[in-house]
């Protein structure tokens, strides 16, 4: 369309045929760019959430094999048995994507306008994490909060752990196999997925808007909740999605870091599909977590008005 | 024009170094409450970082500023009844217009910002985009928006931080009388930093010339064109031919003899700085007159270049000893001269203007327009 488009506007001069041309040629170009994407879409995405559907609504076992059978009820089962595990899952993933977003927004506010010529050299430092594993960064915070490590000692000696006890997030003095450690790994797992965004959009903000905010009787909190922060909320939405979604199916830190108390959803597809062999019920389970977080983001990302954002 | 409790906005010794240099060198100025006030000169000269620190947004190294007898200097930006236009404009992004507008109000609480919001609006005519965003604007509305912004909290001083800067000629000129109509109507001081000369003196009762972080002259533009106080000042305020001379001995009605390359030319004693004999004889191109009828001071030469702008054609005139004289004539009805032409330049002895010739000739030519 466009090529065609510049083609006609371009060249009254040229004759008739000599501008057919380029315009038929002009078409195909967007499609031709379009097919890689569509088919990796095609093979990789869509074939496999038809076949994971169509396994949900099976029946059988492996060694006699399955068959379609259309059982919705698998859904309802699913449900039934495995609520607290779901309603964990998003309950960790929620409270992870407020940690990272707090300790995210100064950090990323930070590097993005005031570091000056530190700003390369902390955003690598962001991203030098990912030069290792998630599961070996994972295994390094069990060192982290072993029993015996430095951290314990501490938090011990400060009455944290007393702390931390009290409401619920540790079963013991320790910190180690606890809702807190499961938290604590969650949050530093996603953190760098919370600070590239809200970076990205902290970075364009002028900051001549600050000024004027200051100069228009803004006091500095006046200045950031009526300006800074509305204007890096496609950041905050970008950065929190990116957290919650992925950590809300996470099946690592709950394993290396919890207990049988902390076990969340990703952990129990993970077993249904490789342990037990119950492909129906993982498949039904995967959908429905599926189907919750799209619910949770479409209503989250409508609330955030993103349409409305600069 | 209401009452005003505030009072005229006083700097006294202002100054603000940053690390390697010193921005403004310490500074005193008194701008009259009321009045339209222009800080004019070359970028780099400090202006705009005098405005910052009158708007708090810039820290002073040393010095005081006051409003009336109020010390501000040690408050923030915020709580100074201190408002600025900005070059960037800075407009919200994701506000419209009108809530632009009525920001500063609902900082401060006030219960009718909607209705001043809207006066604001319909005072600078932009009544009808109040619910649109900044961004569906054109250049020129965005400026009035930014003008609306800061008037509407009617500020003890406004500071226009180049406000102009980014329209286009038409756009200016027609903005340079609105903004000369809203201040007459609201009665507030205005400090306008600009570059432009014409617009200083366009719309300025006083302006201050800086230089290299300094104050150059500080006058009515009248007083700053007809007798700057320097090279700096009589270039970069429109141009000037300024002749190498000495002064050779008084003359008649109160006038000074000043011998300029072999010829005795007159000036008014008067316009001569005390104790300086060696100068720099100024007259400004349209007081110059091709033909004998100009005045007594007349010199020859060979007409190089013209060039017709409609109103008037400006001459340039080759004197014997090389240097090119800039005249200015109106398109009255009278014979024009021709390229290759021998003329007479002449002018009377009140157009001239003397500095002394320490100062470089040059000084502020390339701030010219």
């Amino acid at each position: 369309m466009t090529a065609g488009a510049a083609t006609a506007g371009g060249g009254p001069t040229l004759t008739g045929p000599a501008t057919r041309r380029p315009v038929r040629r002009g078409r195909w170009i967007p499609y031709a760019l379009l097919a890689p994407g569509l088919l990796w879409l095609a093979v990789f995405f869509v074939a496999p959430m038809v076949t994971l559907g169509s396994q949900s609504l099976q029946e059988g076992n492996v060694d006699e094999g399955y068959a379609f059978t259309g059982n919705v009820g698998i859904y309802g089962d699913a449900l039934r048995r495995y609520w607290p595990q779901l309603l964990r899952s998003l309950g960790y993933a929620a409270t992870a994507t407020v940690l990272t977003l707090l300790l995210a927004y100064p950090l990323a506010y930070f590097i993005a306008q005031k570091a000056g010529r530190w700003k390369n050299i902390l955003l690598v430092l962001v991203i030098a994490p990912f030069f290792t594993s998630f599961l070996i960064r994972t295994l390094a915070w069990r060192t982290i909060l072993s029993d015996t490590g430095p951290v314990t000692e501490l938090a011990q000696r400060t009455g944290f752990t007393t702390v931390l006890q009290a409401v619920g997030l540790t079963n013991n003095d320790t910190l180690l196999a606890s809702k807190f450690a499961v938290i604590c790994g969650l949050t530093y797992n996603f953190l760098p997925f919370m600070i590239l965004p809200l970076y990205a959009s902290l970075e364009r903000l002028d900051s001549r808007l600050v000024e004027a905010a200051g100069d228009l009787y803004a006091s500095p909190w006046q200045a950031f909740r009526r300006v800074t922060w509305p204007l890096s909320l496609p950041g905050v939405v970008a950065g929190t999605l990116l957290t919650f979604i992925p950590s809300a199916g996470d099946y690592i830190n709950s394993r290396l870091l919890g207990n049988t108390q902390t076990v969340m959803i990703g952990q129990v597809i993970d077993s249904q599909f490789l342990r037990v062999l119950d492909y129906p019920l993982a498949a039904a389970l995967s959908f429905v977590l599926l189907i919750m977080i799209v619910t949770l983001v479409a209503f989250y990302v409508r609330r955030a008005g993103t349409e409305e954002l600069v | 024009m209401a009452a005003r409790t505030s009072g005229d906005l006083k700097l006294v010794g202002l100054s603000k170094s940053f690390e390697s240099f010193t921005a403004v060198h310490p500074l005193d100025l008194v701008i009259p409450e009321g009045s339209f006030f222009a800080l004019l000169g070359p970028s780099g000269c400090g202006k705009t970082t005098t405005l910052r620190m009158v708007a708090g947004l810039e820290q002073p190294t040393e010095g005081r500023i006051l409003i009336g007898d109020t010390d501000i200097t040690d408050t923030r930006a915020h709580q100074r009844n201190v408002n600025t236009v900005f070059q960037s404009y800075a407009l919200f992004p994701h506000m419209n217009v009108m809530d632009n507008v009525a920001f500063g109000l609902r900082r401060r609480g006030d219960k009718d910002a909607t209705r001043k919001a809207n006066e604001a609006l319909e005072l600078v005519q932009l009544g009808e985009v109040a619910r649109k965003k900044p961004s569906q604007l054109s250049g020129g509305m965005q400026q009035r928006v930014a003008l609306a912004r800061a008037v509407v909290n009617r500020p003890d001083v406004l500071l226009l931080d180049e406000p102009l800067g980014a329209l286009d000629l038409k756009l200016r000129r027609q903005m340079q009388i609105e903004l000369k109509r809203i201040r007459q109507e609201l009665g507030l001081t205005f400090i306008h930093v600009t570059h432009d000369q014409e617009e200083a003196m366009t719309m300025a009762d006083t302006i201050a010339v800086m230089n290299a972080g300094r104050l150059e002259q500080l006058g009515d533009p009248a007083t700053l064109y007809e007798h700057p106080a320097s090279t700096f000042v009589a270039n970069f305020l429109g141009q000037s031919n300024l002749l190498r001379a000495t002064v050779a001995g008084p003359g008649h009605h109160g006038e000074v003899l000043v011998k300029a390359h072999e010829s005795l030319l007159r000036v008014e004693a008067d316009h001569i700085p005390a104790q300086c004999t060696d100068i720099w004889l100024g007259v400004r191109p349209e007081k110059l007159r091709l033909g004998e009828h100009g005045g007594p001071n007349r010199l020859e030469g060979q007409v190089t270049d013209v060039s017709f702008s409609g109103v008037a054609t400006q001459y340039l005139v080759r004197m014997p000893w090389g240097q090119e004289m800039t005249v200015v004539q109106q398109n009255d009805g009278s014979d024009r001269a021709r390229q290759g032409d021998d003329v007479t330049v002449s002018w009377a002895a009140e157009h001239g203007f003397a500095l002394d010739a320490a100062q470089a000739a040059d000084a502020g030519v390339e701030g010219e327009g």
